[in-house]
């Protein structure tokens, strides 16, 4: 007989993180709370642009509770945010100071903040604080030509360059030439948890605390140290539950700056919950992007050139992120599809508004609309069928791995592994595409207006370079796993729990996996870029490996047994045929304490340490199909049927990454249909509650098909491993558009997202006309 | 988004609470029901009462009553009270169906009927019910009572008649007759939103022929109002695609549509169009 573990890894086991969520014992930013702890309140700017004259700070001062009241001048050797990837000479004057001096650029922009020992109190005073602000112009589209931000700078503050090739040959050379003016409107990640951040500074131990972190944990560490003139050993940060992150949440703010220097300026811990309305003016924005876009084609429809101008709608200030998404963007647009010739412009414009980063699937959501809205209009001008015009050009696999002269967040683009065309047979397939078509055309010729859509997309993930886990196995044989991983609420502990459980040879759930925690371990990637899994899955798979050699090792001496001829089932090691003695791990690791006598010459303790370097990220791809119909008297859309193919290479819990899909999918179709942070003239924000900007309910939502494939294991880890949480969200602006066109007769009518009712009736009523 | 300080009270009869707004309404007092159009507003501090009197303790004005030719319901009845199907007839029918386009269940199981009409948002379900049926708001106060039909009791956005003494004790409706046809239908961007447009119609037949005509039109203009110009498009024809298309048609025509960053005037009169032609198709 011989045995046989349990295989964890591509099994749909339930999350080891439900419990306390599901039972209501979480802890969210707002249920962490101190003795003592003052309250703080924000006051913010309601002009969109103009010059600060004077704050008046003395009648919110004299408030019964209020503690202290500052205003730019009280914090004013705090240097502004910095960017997360270091110093950066050219962007620096475009930072956002803590709190406003001089000038605000941005309806909701920090001013003064105001401690009092009660939320309300706080609020109250927040109230009495007066500006003098003498309102200037506010800039509200980013492609008007760049006008003033401060002296002697430009609203452009850098044009992000991309490209490779002859393009000006690419265009004389072509058979046909498509161009189009494409926008994506603003909108962001809009978690039902808003921000949080309680600072807390312990005297005891001179250890500075900033409660409610996420996302990037390590990272802030460093930031924030540096920005203190602190030693990161003095600096810790603590994630608990996030309800939600979307790129959104986790990065460094004013609010987190200030409740840190007020613990310690004003030796009280100080809480700082955002409400609904603070969200959506102040946490931030991302998306908005205007492409000026031409493709140069042969006679085939194959794409010799692509040549783009885009203007990137930055907001106010370049934030945490710097130009990533625009760069992003630039290096991510080609997408699957050869590409001979490249040129793109990005347009890094500031204007009056929320400043911008990163939302789910950042430059992507963005170029996949664009570049598939162009394949559409290559596809109509040449009379080839949407299928076969991308087929033509779409990299083939004997062409991986595919390296572009491009960079994305930093890093060389080389396509690791991909079936393009495969996976589009098999969502062709999966949705059965020519009779929908049939059924389209029937539908049409009865007076309806229906149409299908397709988009095809390369996504990226794992982004490295490197990443460590330490696997620590107790006596009583629980394991623990301490990473430097973040948990947004993905399922990053049953992940890396079944990784180790399957390398070590455990039942997962007695696998404890620790996130967010700068004290408990030196470094750490966080949970950002979909590269947890990626990174931190392959760390711990190390870890546990050498662990599993040790456990072994000292398990032969105890059975007096080769280790060659043992395994480990179900947290006991035993010999492979079954028989024998088996010893439990807990016993192993009471065996290898310091004080053991059967220690020998090995290191205390059955732990180990793991590192996994990547050269490059890995690209997951993705084929989105949707049908539509267009209600033509109310310019409403109904989504009939959607799909989507994803392959992430090997799947670790189908489950988690179907459940990854699905809600990415549903953010997609807010951008698609529904959400947009609106501004007036002014630079007033329209969209400040849940009534204004419009997140998709359970109604608006369809049952959505996931086809998740694994025929392109990633080269990149041992593992196989491509993480799968921004490709649902990817491509659903694209699909959703392309299929709302088709609807309305395919003539390249939808150029921008999203699309309102308002907007689709006037094309029908036009189209009558 | 904590709401301003304000002053709490919790009358227990109508008499104690008419008291109170007597004295407090001078005072930016306000009656607290359901809270859900309120309580937001203070939290955002658009509205700060310095009084909050909480009608919720009198049991009297909880009541839905039907008799007489009248359904009568009380200011603390909630939207949720018309998800069940207690009440009879066609007045009873067309109220089930205008509810289940009021925002989500949660919301109806305490937003109130009378606070609706109170409040007088233009996209309002029961503005529009309240202006079809020519119904009856009874407004309390020391003073006396008074009972003011819809048609004079709206005049405006978030405007009516009602004095700042003014308790809205009921809202009344007439029962219509059992062969009464009614059908509502509204368009918003997602399921539970504001409508951007709402057609209510009601018709009964005799010989064949439409008789006693209703067609209001809500979320459109400022207030909710019967569409004089469509019913008498209707009156006397024989039930059927070219009476409602005329008859949609007149609406549209007679309204004067608001406009806001997302809706033109043209794409609510559109919606005025359709939806009322809906509605008369779906009238049963």
């Amino acid at each position: 007989m011989t045995v046989k573990p349990t295989s964890w890894i591509g099994a749909s086991v339930e999350r080891l993180e439900d419990k306390p969520l599901v039972t209501g014992r979480g802890r969210f930013a707002g249920d962490v709370s101190f003795p003592h702890q003052l309250h703080m309140r924000m006051v913010r700017s309601s002009y969109a642009h103009g010059r600060l004259k004077a704050i008046d700070v003395t009648e919110a001062r004299a408030v019964p509770g209020v503690v202290a009241v500052w205003t730019a001048d009280d914090i004013a050797d705090l240097p502004p945010i910095d960017f997360r990837e270091g110093p950066n000479e050219k962007l620096a004057p475009f930072r956002q100071s803590v709190l406003a001096k001089d000038v605000v650029r941005y309806a909701g922009e920090p001013v003064a903040a105001v401690f009092a020992t009660d939320p309300y109190v706080a609020e109250d005073a927040a109230e009495l604080v007066t500006m003098d602000v003498d309102e200037l112009d506010a800039v509200i589209d980013a492609s008007l030509p760049a006008s003033e931000f401060a002296a002697g700078l430009t609203t452009e503050p850098t044009i992000c360059r991309q490209g490779y090739g002859d393009i000006a040959a690419a265009f004389k050379g072509a058979a046909a030439i498509v161009e189009m003016d494409l926008s994506v409107g603003r909108h962001s990640g809009v978690p039902l948890e808003t921000r949080g951040a309680i600072g807390r500074y312990d005297a005891a131990r001179d250890v500075l605390e900033l409660h409610g972190a996420a996302k990037v944990p390590h990272k802030n560490r460093e930031s924030l140290a540096r920005m203190f003139g602190r030693s990161t050993a003095g600096v810790h940060l603590y994630e608990g539950h996030v309800g939600g992150g979307f790129g959104v949440r986790g990065e460094i703010y004013p609010e987190d700056v200030l409740v840190l220097v007020a613990a310690m300026r004003l030796g009280r811990p100080v809480k700082w919950l955002e409400d609904r309305r603070e969200h959506m003016i102040a946490a931030n924005h991302s998306r908005q992007q205007r492409h000026c876009i031409r493709a140069a084609v042969d006679a085939e429809g194959r794409l010799i050139g692509i040549d783009d101008d885009f203007f990137h709608d930055q907001g106010a200030y370049i934030r945490t992120h710097g130009t990533r998404v625009a760069d992003t963007a630039c290096g991510i647009l080609p997408g699957p599809y050869r590409l001979p010739h490249y040129r793109v412009n990005a347009h890094f414009r500031l204007t009056n508004k929320t400043p911008a980063a990163t939302y789910r699937s950042p430059g992507r959501y963005e170029t996949n609309f664009v570049r598939e809205r162009l394949m559409d209009a290559i596809a109509r001008k040449l009379g080839l069928s949407r299928i076969e015009v991308r087929r033509r050009n779409l990299i083939s696999p004997d062409e991986m791995p595919y390296e572009r002269p491009l960079v994305a967040l930093g890093d060389e683009v080389v396509l690791d592994s991909g079936d393009y065309e495969g996976l589009l047979n098999k969502a062709l397939e999966r949705c059965q595409w020519d009779r929908l078509e049939r059924e389209v055309a029937e539908r049409r010729k009865a007076g309806e207006y229906v149409g299908l859509g397709l988009a095809m997309y390369v996504e990226k993930s794992g982004l490295g370079p490197t990443d460590g886990a330490r696997v620590n196995v107790h006596t009583n044989g629980e394991v623990e796993v301490i990473t430097g991983g973040a948990s947004v609420g993905q399922g990053f502990e049953t992940v890396i729990a079944q990784v180790c459980a399957e390398t070590l040879g455990v039942d997962y759930k007695r696998v404890r996996v620790i996130h967010g925690r700068t004290d408990r371990i030196e470094y750490g990637i966080g949970a950002h870029a979909t590269r947890a899994t990626v990174m931190t899955a392959n760390a711990t798979a190390v870890a546990a490996g050498k662990v599993r050699v040790k456990a072994l090792d000292m398990a032969a001496q105890l059975l007096q047994t080769d280790a060659g001829q043992l395994t480990i089932v179900n947290g006991s090691v035993m010999r492979t045929d079954g028989a024998g003695a088996s010893i439990d791990l807990g016993d192993l690791a009471h065996h290898l304490r310091p004080v053991s006598p059967t220690r020998g010459e090995r290191d205390p303790g059955l732990a180990a340490e793991g590192w996994f370097t990547t050269a490059h990220m890995t690209y997951p791809y993705g084929v989105q199909i949707a049908l539509v119909r267009i209600d033509p008297s109310t310019g409403g859309v109904d989504i009939e049927k959607m799909l989507i193919a994803f392959d992430v290479g090997r799947s670790i819990n189908p489950m988690l990454v179907r459940g990854q899909l699905v809600g990415g999918f549903v953010q997609g179709l807010g951008g698609a249909l529904f959400e947009e942070f609106q501004y007036d003239e002014r630079g007033q924000p329209l969209s400040v509650t849940f009534a204004d900007y419009l997140m998709p309910t359970a109604h608006e939502v369809p049952e959505v098909d996931i086809l998740v494939t694994e025929d392109a294991p990633s080269s990149c880890n041992p593992l196989g491993i491509k993480g799968a949480g921004e490709g649902g969200v990817a491509a659903v602006g694209a699909v959703i558009a392309s299929a709302v066109d088709d609807a309305l007769g395919g003539k390249g009518l939808i150029t921008q997202i999203p699309i309102t009712p308002q907007a689709v009736k006037a094309m029908i009523d036009g189209q009558r006309k | 988004m904590k709401p301003a300080s304000f002053s709490y009270h919790v009358p227990t009869s109508v008499d104690e609470a008419v008291a109170l707004l007597a004295e407090l309404g001078p005072q930016d007092g306000r009656i607290l029901a359901g809270g859900q159009s309120l309580v937001p507003t203070m939290a955002f501090r658009m509205a700060r009462p310095t009084h909050l009197i909480d009608i919720n303790g009198i049991a009297e004005l909880a009541r839905l009553t039907a008799g007489g030719g009248i359904v009568t319901v009380g200011a603390c009845v909630r939207h949720a009270a018309f998800d069940s199907g207690t009440l009879p007839g066609a007045t009873g029918a067309l109220l089930r169906k205008v509810v289940q386009n009021i925002a989500h269940y949660p919301i109806r199981t305490r937003g109130t009927f009378c606070g609706s009409v109170a409040n007088a948002d233009p996209a309002s379900e029961w503005c529009c019910v309240m202006a079809a049926l020519d119904g009856v708001a009874v407004l309390r106060s020391q003073r006396g009572t008074r009972r003011v039909p819809a048609a004079e009791f709206y005049q405006g956005v978030m405007a009516t008649a009602l004095d700042e003494d003014e308790l809205l004790v009921a809202a009344e409706l007439p029962m219509l007759a059992d062969d009464t046809r009614t059908g509502f239908v509204e368009f918003s961007r997602r399921k539970g939103d504001f409508a951007i447009a709402m057609a209510l119609v009601a018709y009964r037949l005799e010989g064949g022929v439409i008789v006693e005509p209703r067609v209001a039109i809500g979320g459109a203009e400022p207030h909710a109002r019967r569409i004089a110009e469509a019913e008498d498009v209707l009156s006397g024809q024989a039930p059927g695609a070219a009476a409602f298309v005329a008859a949609a048609e007149a609406a549209s025509a007679a309204v004067d549509p608001m406009e806001d960053i997302n809706n033109t005037a043209a794409y609510r009169r559109g919606l005025v169009r359709t939806l009322t032609q809906r509605a008369l198709e779906s009238a049963e």
